[in-house]
């Protein structure tokens, strides 16, 4: 589902690589969890899935998409196909909590039904019915994560990207989020979370892929946290 | 096809919406484009009026030329025909004496005395042809003319030009040609100003929001769905702009009419100014909102453009 085969991605020469030759094989369905401290790659991983850096060498093929391959203008469809929670939230802060879950949806061309359908269900999921008329800088920290992650899962993505998903989250948000994950996850779509959270890591036992310096340093099923 | 109707219907709708909730950026750009819009609107009507103006200061602007009593009808006619042969000569109007008394006894109606002193019997009043040149500039040909010893024998007086007045002539000519040219230089700078200014207020607008294109375009939206709203709402801003200039000068013109009631400020007929407002009241608006939309469209389309692209180094 997700192929990194030696990949490299160099910002400045000065600065070194932020990831060296870093190749990950994630297959469909599974549950795969980054760690890393800060500034070991999480992130810049992310972007280059989610296509808004190239990497300076190596091969990624998404879902059968060859990143190589693609052009310019395909990038939206790629997008489409990937839920992403992002770290910073990344809510359209003149949309309310409502417009923002629809958003997505309209993108994938979805009808006026369809999102007055789907949209409560997916609010109800994250927990968050009753915040539907709110606009995100009325929202905790909390909610507005679990905004992000209604928008990011309600396109029901083949793949599913969460970056620091509990970055903002007291433990009882956290793990409720983290169960919506697992959920998702059951249904069928392949979940990459990156994450510092120890206690979540080791409770999960799931695939535990560790970055250190732009290396992997550790990759093994059912692990525990480690760096 | 269905997925664009939504989609065109959905991005009228975004960019409404986003209109309305930005409404203090919305309300500071829509006053800079009043502001500019109006001082467009107000420069054309003044030029008109002036360029109206001038047109009646030069027609009024003729050569009289006064003939002799012993000139015969034959001669009179032979010199009219030679006068229209001129190149500069747009009118040439023959006035005999029963005519000039006339025209005198009606302009001295209120005078009695000036209109007993001069009858029928005794009518010391020359007949008098009138001369109207296309041209000010080059009235030297018709002068000339008129200047040949075999013409000159003809008229009783020096032609009306001659003098103070041949000067006065020449500098009205030569301040309607500059006034003109004037009038439409400040058009188009006006215009290109206020284009400029207007790009830069939704510039700076998209600006602020160039966070909230980014974001849609890591979820995966279009090009054209994401500056869809922008154009929208900047054509709301024009549209709203125009109907606000056109409303503002028009309350300029009604009061300013109504206070200097028929008076005229210098080359500006203010009546005339708000006559020609009123005439062309639907085509200004017209124009303003069409000029309105126009600009803010492409300066949304424009401003957008950096923010829409695809942030990939190699």
């Amino acid at each position: 589902m997700i192929l990194l085969d030696r990949v490299t991605k160099t910002y400045s020469k000065a600065m070194g690589p932020a990831l060296n030759r870093i190749s990950i094989h994630v297959e469909p369905k599974e549950f795969v969890i980054v760690v890393g401290q800060s500034g070991a790659g999480k992130t810049t991983l992310l972007r280059l899935l989610t296509r808004e850096e190239r990497p300076t060498s190596g091969k990624i093929i998404i879902g059968g998409i060859d990143y190589d391959k693609l052009k310019d203008k395909d990038i939206p469809m790629l997008r489409r196909k990937i839920g992403v929670v992002f770290q910073d939230f990344k809510l359209l802060p003149n949309k309310n909590v409502f417009e923002n879950v629809a958003f997505a949806l309209e993108l994938v061309g979805a009808s006026r039904k369809e999102i007055k359908n789907t949209v409560p269900k997916v609010l109800d999921i994250v927990n968050l019915k009753g915040k539907e008329k709110n606009m995100p800088q009325e929202l905790s920290g909390g909610e507005r994560q679990r905004v992000a992650i209604a928008r990011a899962i309600v396109r029901q993505p083949k793949i599913l990207i969460a970056d620091e998903p509990t970055g903002n989250l007291d433990p009882k948000h956290a793990w409720d989020v983290i169960r919506v994950l697992e959920k998702i996850n059951r249904y069928g779509t392949t979940v990459l979370l990156t994450t510092h959270n120890v206690e979540i890591v080791n409770k999960l036992k799931r695939r535990v892929v560790s970055l250190k310096s732009g290396r992997v340093i550790s990759d093994r099923a059912n692990s525990n946290y480690r760096i | 096809m269905k997925r664009l109707i939504i989609n065109f219907f959905r991005i009228l709708q975004t960019g409404t919406v986003n209109f309305m909730r930005n409404i203090s950026i919305s309300l500071a750009a829509i006053s800079v484009m009043v502001v500019t819009l109006s001082v467009v609107l107000l420069s054309l009507v003044i030029s008109a009026t002036f360029s109206n103006t001038i047109n009646q200061i030069t027609n009024k602007i003729d050569i009289s030329v006064y003939l002799k009593d012993s000139v015969t009808l034959s001669q009179t006619d032979t010199f009219i025909k030679e006068l229209k042969a001129l190149p500069n000569v747009k009118s040439v109007q023959y006035l005999n004496k029963q005519e000039v008394l006339r025209q005198y006894e009606a302009q001295n109606a209120s005078n009695q005395q000036l209109s007993l002193a001069i009858n029928e019997t005794s009518n010391p009043l020359p007949a008098t042809i009138h001369i109207r040149a296309y041209d000010l500039n080059k009235i030297n040909g018709i002068k000339n003319f008129l200047d040949k010893p075999a013409i000159n024998n003809l008229q009783s007086n020096q032609p009306s030009y001659s003098g103070s007045l041949k000067t006065a002539i020449n500098n009205i000519a030569h301040a309607t040609d500059v006034l003109r040219k004037l009038g439409v230089v400040a058009i188009v700078v006006f215009a290109f100003i206020s284009a400029l200014i207007i790009f830069n207020t939704i510039r700076m607008a998209i600006f602020n929001r160039r966070d909230e294109i980014q974001i849609m375009r890591l979820l995966g939206a279009s090009t054209a769905y994401i500056r869809g709203p922008f154009i929208v709402e900047s054509a709301i801003y024009g549209i709203l702009s125009a109907v606000f200039s056109v409303i503002i000068i028009n309350s300029v013109f009604v009061t300013a009419s109504s206070t200097l009631q028929a008076s005229t400020l210098g080359l500006l007929d203010i009546n005339y100014a708000t006559d020609y407002f009123d005439h062309h009241f639907w085509l200004f608006l017209a124009m303003q909102i069409l000029i309105g939309i126009i600009i803010g469209a492409f300066s949304a389309y424009i401003a957008t453009r950096r923010y829409l692209r695809f942030k990939i180094k190699a």
